[in-house]
């Protein structure tokens, strides 16, 4: 069965909903129950941070669309200069972070065209 | 439904939740969504697609693992397991919130509901701020806010998917980037536990690794690898400092 196959709502019901929601309501079904120190729990943790950040990697090494012609280095450059935003921007860390890189970005691809 | 004394206070409690529409978070979260419209866009995943996996999804790094299965043309249980290994992260965060918001006449019913309302976003919100709202009026509180911040965000990805086309692509590719850069940060900061920190840093190494070498399964490699090898070493440093 693949993609085609399905029908692509159908697919996003099966692969997108119920794959997500399983953990939302076993989370309610657990609820303080769960251990929070187990070890289980930290391997599972560790899985799913991995994951996302597998995500982020795709993303910066391999964009798709507008950025997928720009430069790695300035990709790479950004989130650098976002990192250093962030470990010196105190309570406003994430907004400061978010807004160097971006402003890195915006500037590199202005000055060397998308 | 709860401890609420009267109905006028419930309501209160859901449009005050309503109102954490304009907090940084969710602010945040809008633009990222512009992004997420953006990156569909170019993907030319049909607009309809996007905006029904946007409610019924609503997790971003679920729906981008999600889009970019159904780009590559992934079977359905690769995907679902792929999809489903990245929301394992949802259990632990209801988990965690599920005793601070219910009360003891809260239905399960009503919890299960507005549970699919949980994402990175929702919940750093929720458990910063539920603390300010009585426990009567939490469930109301969470309700008003991941009601609403689903509904904005499933309207906004269907009115700016048709503009993204003609951003300039200066504009569509910042907004691209914000996706990442923002899971970085939110990563980052939501992160209680030594052992996230260094699943984040494997996660990126190996995530970069396997999309060049093995590029249909790469997430879930660098998911499973990435996150056992950090689990693994961050247990033997804490042994060993146990030992010490």
């Amino acid at each position: 069965m693949s993609f085609a196959d399905l029908g692509p709502y159908l697919f996003i019901v099966v692969a997108g909903w119920l794959a997500t929601d399983i953990w939302r309501w076993a989370g309610v079904l657990v609820g303080n129950r769960i251990d929070e120190t187990s070890e289980v729990l930290n391997w599972v943790r560790a899985v799913a941070t991995a994951l996302v950040a597998a995500v982020i990697a795709k993303m910066i090494f391999f964009p798709t669309g507008a950025l997928e012609t720009s430069p790695l280095w300035l990709r790479l450059a950004a989130v650098v200069f976002g990192a250093l935003a962030f470990f010196v921007g105190g309570r406003f860390r994430q907004i400061a972070g978010i807004a160097a890189a971006i402003a890195f970005l915006a500037a590199g691809l202005a000055i060397i065209g998308p | 439904m709860s401890d609420g004394p009267e109905p006028q206070s419930q309501m209160h409690w859901f449009l005050f939740g309503m109102r954490g529409l304009f907090s940084l978070p969710a602010i945040i979260l809008m633009l990222s969504f512009v992004g997420f419209a953006a990156f569909t866009a170019e993907a030319k995943v049909p607009v309809g697609e996007v905006m029904f996996m946007t409610g019924i999804v609503w997790a971003l790094p679920a729906k981008v693992i999600l889009v970019s299965s159904m780009l590559s043309g992934a079977p359905l249980a690769a995907t679902f397991l792929a999809v489903t290994l990245s929301s394992v992260r949802l259990m632990p965060m209801v988990a965690s919130l599920v005793p601070e918001i219910r009360t003891a006449r809260t239905p399960t019913w009503l919890l299960l509901v507005i549970s699919h309302f949980i994402a990175i976003t929702a919940w750093v919100f929720a458990i910063e701020r539920v603390h300010k709202v009585p426990r009567g009026g939490r469930v109301a509180f969470f309700a008003g806010f991941g009601a609403t911040l689903t509904t904005v965000n499933v309207l906004l990805v269907g009115l700016v998917y048709g503009a993204v086309s003609v951003f300039p692509p200066l504009v569509s590719g910042c907004l691209f980037f914000l996706t990442p850069v923002y899971f970085l940060t939110s990563l980052w900061i939501s992160a209680r536990h030594r052992v996230v920190y260094w699943a984040l840093g494997i996660g990126l190494a190996l995530g970069w690794l396997f999309a060049t070498i093995a590029p249909q399964y790469d997430i879930l490699l660098a998911g499973v690898l990435g996150g056992t090898l950090a689990w693994w070493g961050e247990r033997m440093l804490r042994r060993r400092e146990a030992a010490r």
